[in-house]
């Protein structure tokens, strides 16, 4: 392979080492920070299951960011996933709760913008709402979940040790859930936009199964993150479980398993021709952010709880990453590829 | 895996959930001989039975320190209920001081004899009774703080309750020994027996109290 390739591929991948490190703590952060689950269980569990997820189900959120803007020069997607790097990295700075989902759609709109190609107005719509409607969905969950969840707390008359012990158990099912739907939702913001330029070429193994080039690029996207989630999520992790999220583990749990749920509803092939076979409006495979899924959770627990605890700022900063992260990320991406054809003679578009 | 150092999770478990409910059991039976050993010290004619008695408190009491340690070292070896660990271990010790003040109270009445005139025996096994009753009501706020805390509330007030019966129980008896012909040393002597069976009750109130806070913090 021609190393100016992996030069490209890289941005790619930094992408994916980024949302590892930062996206995994949503996953295992409460379990991990609480001392339910040791980090290296976390890791291990997280990293398998999102390579999983990746390569089985990512297929759909890929398709969906393809038809925004089918980026068709390898520098250009270097470009488009470089400004998404910067974007995350510049707002979380500021302690936004954005997500790579929102700055690698921006950036796909600035290589649109740049390269003069139309972008998808109902396409973007579609992506929009649900970015709206994750948030609320993962609330509305977590709120269900919540009032099972205490019903059969009360009835069942655990022993707290017992409890302890399930709750633990639960925490790693329900973080093995949200890794693989991590996996499958995210893995289009890491290596979609590699997708229609893709180097590699399917193989077929021992004639039994061929393994896509597109397969490929996911594993490669999903050893990306699991290199985030061991090199750098530990950090994170705890400043979630003991700082931002004040949660009892129980409550991180339905958290956890909300946010997973939200995240695979919006990746799932399988549920969107199943609603569609039944004449239901099928679920857009689109990818959220698992951030605000997480908080989206948080808050719908608050408000059960008779909303003191929750925190109307945290709300507040979201909504403002919905429009803020997407025009910052295409106006990098638009800088970035303008430097590459201007200044480095690069095509960043066919 | 789960952060544990074994794999046996529902194993130390199971294992820690009994100790605790037989920690609780000996804080129950402890007051149960007790109620019974007043009786028997104020009756003369069985001294032999009461020493015997209060070498059984003695063996119940090392035995509930014990579990106390083992408790404590699975809780933080194992790390189980990271959330509500030093809570429990606080509850524990606390427990283990309300059976070390029902030791207190035989081995002073074993060393020191204080002689009971018969007019306060029977004031004396009421005042007893109560402050064994208020312990029970304690033993059954410590296990529905285990196993379901929103009874946790109720059984706290019944402690409360009977606490108050035991102020009132030995307001009465200190008045009434006070009121007597005794000596002002002797008066004093057996205030102080009285008023140490019923410190057992605050310090009971006190932890149904506390007890109330941790099921606030475990409500999920």
């Amino acid at each position: 392979m021609d190393l100016t390739i992996i030069i490209f591929l890289l941005g790619g991948l930094f992408l994916g080492w980024s949302l590892g490190a930062n996206d995994a703590a949503n996953v295992f952060g409460t379990a991990v920070g609480t001392r339910m689950i040791r980090f290296k269980t976390a890791a291990i569990v997280c990293s398998v299951f999102v390579i999983l997820g990746a390569i089985i189900s990512g297929g759909g959120t890929t398709e969906t960011l393809g038809k925004l803007g089918a980026i068709n020069a390898l520098p250009g997607a270097f470009a488009a996933c470089v400004a998404a790097g910067i974007s995350v990295y510049m707002m979380t700075k500021f302690g936004l709760p954005v997500s790579t989902t929102q700055a690698i759609v921006g950036a796909i709109v600035g290589w649109n913008l740049y390269t003069g190609s139309t972008t998808n107005v109902k396409v973007l719509i579609t992506i929009l709402s649900t970015w709206i409607l994750c948030p609320i969905i993962a609330g509305l969950i977590a709120m269900f979940f919540y009032i099972i969840t205490k019903k059969f707390i009360q009835n069942s008359k655990l022993h707290i040790l017992r409890l302890d012990a399930y709750t633990r158990l639960a925490l790693l099912l329900a973080g093995a859930f949200g890794a693989y739907s991590l996996g499958a939702n995210n893995i289009a913001n890491v290596m979609g936009v590699f997708v229609p330029i893709s180097p590699f070429t399917d193989i077929s193994i021992m004639n039994l199964f061929i393994f896509s080039s597109k397969e490929q690029l996911f594993l490669l996207g999903g050893i990306a993150i699991a290199f985030g989630v061991f090199t750098y999520s530990k950090r994170v992790m705890f400043t979630i479980g003991s700082d931002l999220l004040k949660l009892s583990p129980v409550s991180a749990f339905i958290v956890v398993i909300s946010h997973s749920i939200v995240l695979f509803l919006f990746a799932s092939q399988g549920i969107s021709d199943f609603l569609q076979s039944i004449n239901l409006p099928s679920i857009p495979l689109v990818p959220v952010s698992s951030s605000q899924a997480v908080v989206g959770g948080v808050i719908g627990i608050g408000l059960l709880k008779g909303g003191k605890e929750v925190q109307w700022s945290i709300a507040g900063k979201i909504s403002l990453g919905w429009f803020t992260l997407p025009v910052i990320a295409a106006f990098i991406s638009f800088l970035i590829l303008f430097i590459l054809q201007n200044i480095l003679n690069l095509t960043v578009s066919f | 895996m789960f952060g544990l150092k074994n794999n046996s999770l529902f194993g130390d478990t199971k294992k820690l959930e009994r100790e605790i409910d037989e920690f609780v059991d000996i804080l129950s039976e402890v007051g149960l001989v007790f109620k019974s050993i007043i009786p028997t010290y104020l009756n003369h004619s069985a001294n032999g039975k009461f020493e015997e008695m209060v070498d059984r408190v003695k063996e119940m009491e090392s035995k509930a320190d014990k579990i106390t340690k083992e408790v404590e070292h699975t809780l933080y070896e194992e790390t189980l209920i990271p959330d509500a660990r030093s809570d429990v271990l606080r509850l524990l010790e606390h427990l283990d001081e309300v059976i070390g003040m029902y030791q207190g109270n035989c081995y002073h009445f074993s060393i020191q004899k204080p002689d009971f005139p018969k007019e306060f025996h029977q004031d004396l096994i009421e005042l007893t009774n109560t402050v064994v009753n208020c312990v029970e009501a304690l033993c059954l706020t410590v296990r529905s703080f285990f196993r379901g805390i929103q009874s946790v509330r109720d059984n706290a007030h019944k402690v409360t309750f009977y606490e108050k019966e035991s102020d009132i129980k030995f307001s009465a008896l200190a008045r009434k020994i006070f009121d007597s012909e005794l000596s002002l040393d002797k008066k004093m002597h057996l205030r102080y027996f009285v008023e140490k069976i019923d410190r057992i009750c605050d310090q009971a109130e006190d932890i149904a109290d506390e007890i109330q806070i941790y099921a606030i913090k475990r409500s999920i």
